[in-house]
């Protein structure tokens, strides 16, 4: 093993820039993923935070008992899709209408009773916040006879689930373009690495080392080209991450399970890709 | 030692590379491999090293046989032969010192035997004072000096050598056969291809094996009738 280490240390030794340059590929190709990531991150939990505003508004009838009405909320906070509901009674109504539409404060001080119903606004789990499911909740909740109408946003929630929907697929395919090619990338530049010492390895076999020493430091440095490419890529994103936040827009960082798991595939992925450039050297006694 | 016992080689593309070739080299012989380009001594010395398996037939190398031959057998064997080809395959980005090194690395011995070996083992082929030089500071000689010793690194039983006077001037493939000589009077088989007859015919006491278009055509030790029979 310390030997294995010693032998990537002096493959560096002597071909700095091959090394270098293969370093530089793989961070490069992995900065970019990186910046898709960042924005396909973004976007996500922007769509999320808007997804967190589907909401389903009931309106009762003004003569609804208060018994009834408690009743009915409890009811309805027990379905499984419902994260919680919220009882907004008349003089509520009231005081927000004033607080939300300062034009109309005037008008509704005239009036002397009030014509703004009580309603429960729910609230969906997430992950329930899909059309079916919002109309579903709505044609339990409309079932109850004092509950007069029941409304949410059709077709604003049926846009919302189309762009997600868009968006995850783009994530997929384009994120997926990206790791083709930067996976691409990064088995050239190992395949290059390992090509270079081709002389090296017909010696090594020639005076009789065996497949695993050989293999040995190249699968290290397949490894550490993949793990120090990913550090100097996600250093790389970090960096546009505040470059962006600066200049454009605030925009959220990347939670650091993703980003330990992208450098753990990457160096993975580097061992890998070198174990299949040695094996082309090994083949035949 | 080694012994080929009816051994074929068939390339797909271009046929029989040898054919038939019963070959018995004992302990401590010297044998000279001639014939024609193409005759097929590269072969021979290629299923010695078990680069290659043969066709058809068996060889039997110090104990292991091509017909059993496992790849974990192969380091091992090679281990215990040396061998020196006419491009000297060297490592150009390694100094005389390193290349002859290189080969006592790959066995896992200790590093601070490894230099003081090498050293001595440059010593013993006349290149003491040059362990620091990189290959392209040395002469055609030199470089095959520096082959030589990375051959006798892991003391071998056995030298192979492949034309290893082929890029060398007279004088210089004299003190390589010289080296040679040393080397298989000190106990070593040494199998030498070459097809320079008359560096053949200066060493008149040694075996002499000729190959025809892939058949033993001749062998100054008169056991060819012997093992075909
Ligand atoms: N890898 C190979 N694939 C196909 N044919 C081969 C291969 N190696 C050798 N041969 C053929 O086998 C025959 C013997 O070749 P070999 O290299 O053993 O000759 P040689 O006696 O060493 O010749 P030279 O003196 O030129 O080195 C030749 O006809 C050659 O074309
Ligand atoms: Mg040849």
């Amino acid at each position: 093993m310390l030997q294995a280490l010693r032998g990537a240390l002096a493959a560096f030794r002597r071909t700095p820039v091959l090394v270098v340059i293969s370093i530089l590929a793989v961070s490069l190709s992995l900065f970019v993923f990186g910046l898709f990531a960042l924005t396909a991150f973004n976007i996500r939990g922007a769509l999320s935070e808007i997804e967190e505003r589907v909401e389903i508004v009931a309106y009762l009838s003004d003569d609804a008992t208060a018994e009834e009405a408690g009743r009915a909320e409890v009811e309805i906070r027990d379905h499984t899709q419902v994260l919680d509901v919220r009882y907004v009674s008349k003089t509520e109504a009231l005081a927000i209408a004033g607080r939300e539409l300062p034009e109309f404060r005037e008008v509704f001080s005239g009036l002397d009773a009030n014509p703004l119903p009580a309603s429960y606004e729910i609230r969906l789990r997430p992950g329930y916040r899909t059309p079916e499911v919002v109309e579903a909740v709505t044609a339990q909740v409309i079932a109850y006879p004092f509950v007069e109408e029941a409304d949410y946003g059709r077709d604003w929630v049926a846009r919302l689930v189309s762009l997600q929907r868009i968006a995850a697929g783009a994530t997929v395919i384009i994120g997926g373009a990206f790791a083709a090619v930067a996976g691409i990338i990064i088995a050239t530049a190992v395949r290059i690495a390992v090509a270079a010492r081709r002389e090296e390895i017909e010696i090594m076999r020639l005076v009789g080392a065996t497949d695993g020493f050989i293999r040995r430091p190249f699968l290290i440095e397949g490894w550490l080209t993949g793990l120090i490419g990913g550090l100097i890529a996600a250093f790389l994103t970090y960096l546009a991450h505040r470059f962006v936040s600066a200049t454009l827009m605030e925009i959220n960082w990347l939670p650091a399970e993703w980003l330990m798991l992208a450098v753990l595939a990457g160096s993975a992925y580097g061992l890998l890709t070198s174990a299949f450039a040695v094996r082309r050297h090994l083949r035949g006694l | 030692m080694i012994k080929l016992t009816g051994v074929s080689k068939v390339y797909p593309r271009t046929g029989y590379a040898l054919r038939n070739v019963n070959l018995h080299v004992p302990k401590g012989s010297f044998v000279f491999l001639t014939g024609h380009s193409g005759a097929g001594k590269s072969t021979i010395l290629r299923l010695i090293q078990m680069a290659e398996l043969p066709t058809e037939g068996e060889l039997r190398v110090s104990g292991t046989s091509s017909a059993r031959l496992r790849r974990s057998d192969v380091p091992k064997l090679r281990r215990k032969m040396g061998m020196a080809f006419q491009d000297f395959r060297l490592l150009k980005d390694r100094t005389a010192e390193e290349n002859v090194a290189f080969a006592l690395e790959v066995t896992g011995a200790r590093r601070s035997l490894i230099r003081q070996r090498a050293a001595r083992l440059l010593g013993k082929v006349g290149l003491a004072a040059r362990g620091q030089a990189f290959p392209e500071e040395l002469s055609g000689g030199e470089k095959q000096r520096v082959a030589i010793a990375r051959a006798l690194a892991n003391e071998p039983f056995i030298l192979l050598a492949d034309e290893p006077t082929g890029n060398l001037d007279e004088r210089a493939s004299r003190g390589i056969l010289d080296l040679f000589r040393e080397i298989n009077a000190n106990g070593m088989t040494v199998v030498m291809a070459t097809h320079d007859l008359e560096l053949v015919r200066r060493h008149p006491s040694y075996r002499v094996v000729e190959l025809s278009a892939g058949e033993v055509v001749f062998d100054s030790a008169g056991t060819v009738r012997e093992e075909a029979g």
